[in-house]
């Protein structure tokens, strides 16, 4: 652009007129869905029911989004969490179209259907509506002691960890979890055991193990070592499917066995 | 116990299991007549042999710890709570030794000429 002259061609800025055809344009060709929303309130129904609305939405609508426009002009009462619309809070899970997403990060565009269905995530226990508790994940995740166990520390004196890029490369990837409990909500084992340590927190343990200036590896994998820890994962590799931020947990679990089964130190 | 040294037993005892079982195998296509291999003479000749009654006792053994773990498995994830799973360690384990001790009194009984 030229300071004070002339845009260059096909850079002209519209008329007032033609600024306002342009919007009427765009919202006169703005395509809608049918969101199906799932209701549920544990403490007045049994089953839960699917309301549907007709939400417009362009390219760059998101899920949640949709959710929220219907919050705002339909009904009210839709229970939904959500924080910072931009998939690192980790709050806005739940299943759309069968496939557990961050409700943020989910286009509605890129899922090709007309009808959107949400629900809530599973394996977990339904607060209300979309809004589950997470209760059991963040204890299994204060369980296997989700910080640097290490005597010396950086904070007091001088002393200073030293990591080179292949230490930070070791658990690098494990540290871009969000807790948004997606992992959780599609392992086949979390639905049938209540108190399986889940692939968040089994994840989480090798984050720590494998960092090089943590001391509590002993001490972790004993947590992970009983009866409904590590060893009752199936492999199905759900986990890393669905997760958001590329952590593949699954293989955290494997890398976590080797150390169990003395073939990785 | 736990439950790494538990699943170290179940994986090494499926792996050997599998080479038991191939000798068990080779052992039937090489010796006799595949097709009379189930008469009562030929398996009671079986029995008599010490090496083949040693495959058979190893098989026994590592297949039921192999077999009663994963019941055992299975069954804590079907359900939990502390009585249920001790109910289910205990009942496989005695499951386990008593299918040893029947499966290895056969095996005793026979390889003796005791039947």
């Amino acid at each position: 652009m030229t300071k004070g002259g002339a845009l260059p061609k096909g850079f002209e800025r519209p008329s007032d007129s033609s600024s306002q055809e342009k919007y009427e344009e765009v919202k006169s060709s703005s395509k809608t869905i049918t969101l199906r929303i799932s209701k549920f309130n544990p403490e007045k129904d049994n089953t839960s029911t699917f309301l549907e609305f007709t939400v417009p939405y362009q390219r760059w609508t998101t899920v949640l989004d949709a959710i929220l426009e219907v919050k705002s002009h339909h009904d009210h009462s839709i229970g939904v969490r959500y924080s910072c619309r931009q998939a690192t809070c980790g709050s806005c899970g739940m299943i759309i179209n069968g496939k557990p997403k961050l409700a943020c990060f989910t286009k509605i565009s890129e899922l090709d259907s007309d009808v959107v269905t949400v629900e809530p995530m599973n394996n977990f226990p339904i607060i209300r509506d979309l809004t589950v508790g997470f209760e059991r994940m963040f204890t299994t995740h204060k369980r296997i002691k989700p910080y640097i166990i290490n005597e010396e520390s950086e904070t007091v004196g001088t002393k200073e960890f030293l990591q080179s890029p292949e230490d930070v490369e070791k658990y690098i990837q494990f540290s871009s979890c969000i807790k948004c409990g997606l992992c959780n909500s599609v392992c086949p084992t979390m639905a049938t055991d209540s108190t399986f340590i889940g692939p968040q927190a089994l994840a989480q343990a090798y984050r720590y193990i494998a960092d090089n200036r943590d001391k509590g590896k002993d001490e972790r994998l004993r947590i992970i070592d009983e009866p409904h820890g590590i060893w009752r994962c199936h492999f199905a590799g759900s986990c890393s499917q669905v997760c958001p931020k590329g952590v593949d947990p699954a293989m955290g679990i494997q890398l976590l066995r080797g150390y169990l089964l003395g073939y990785r130190k | 116990m736990r439950e790494s040294h538990i699943m170290k037993i179940h994986y090494l005892t499926a792996l050997i299991a599998v080479g038991f079982v191939i000798i068990h195998i080779m052992i039937r296509f090489t010796h006799g007549s595949f097709a009379n291999s189930l008469e009562f003479e030929s398996v009671i000749a079986n029995y008599k042999s010490i090496p083949y009654a040693i495959v058979l006792e190893a098989m026994l053994i590592l297949i039921s710890v192999h077999g009663f773990n994963g019941l055992r498995i299975i069954l804590l994830e079907l359900k939990q709570g502390n009585a249920y799973e001790n109910a289910v360690t205990y009942g496989c384990l005695t499951a386990m030794i008593a299918l040893i001790a029947y499966g290895s009194r056969t095996i005793i009984m026979a390889s003796m000429g005791m039947v």
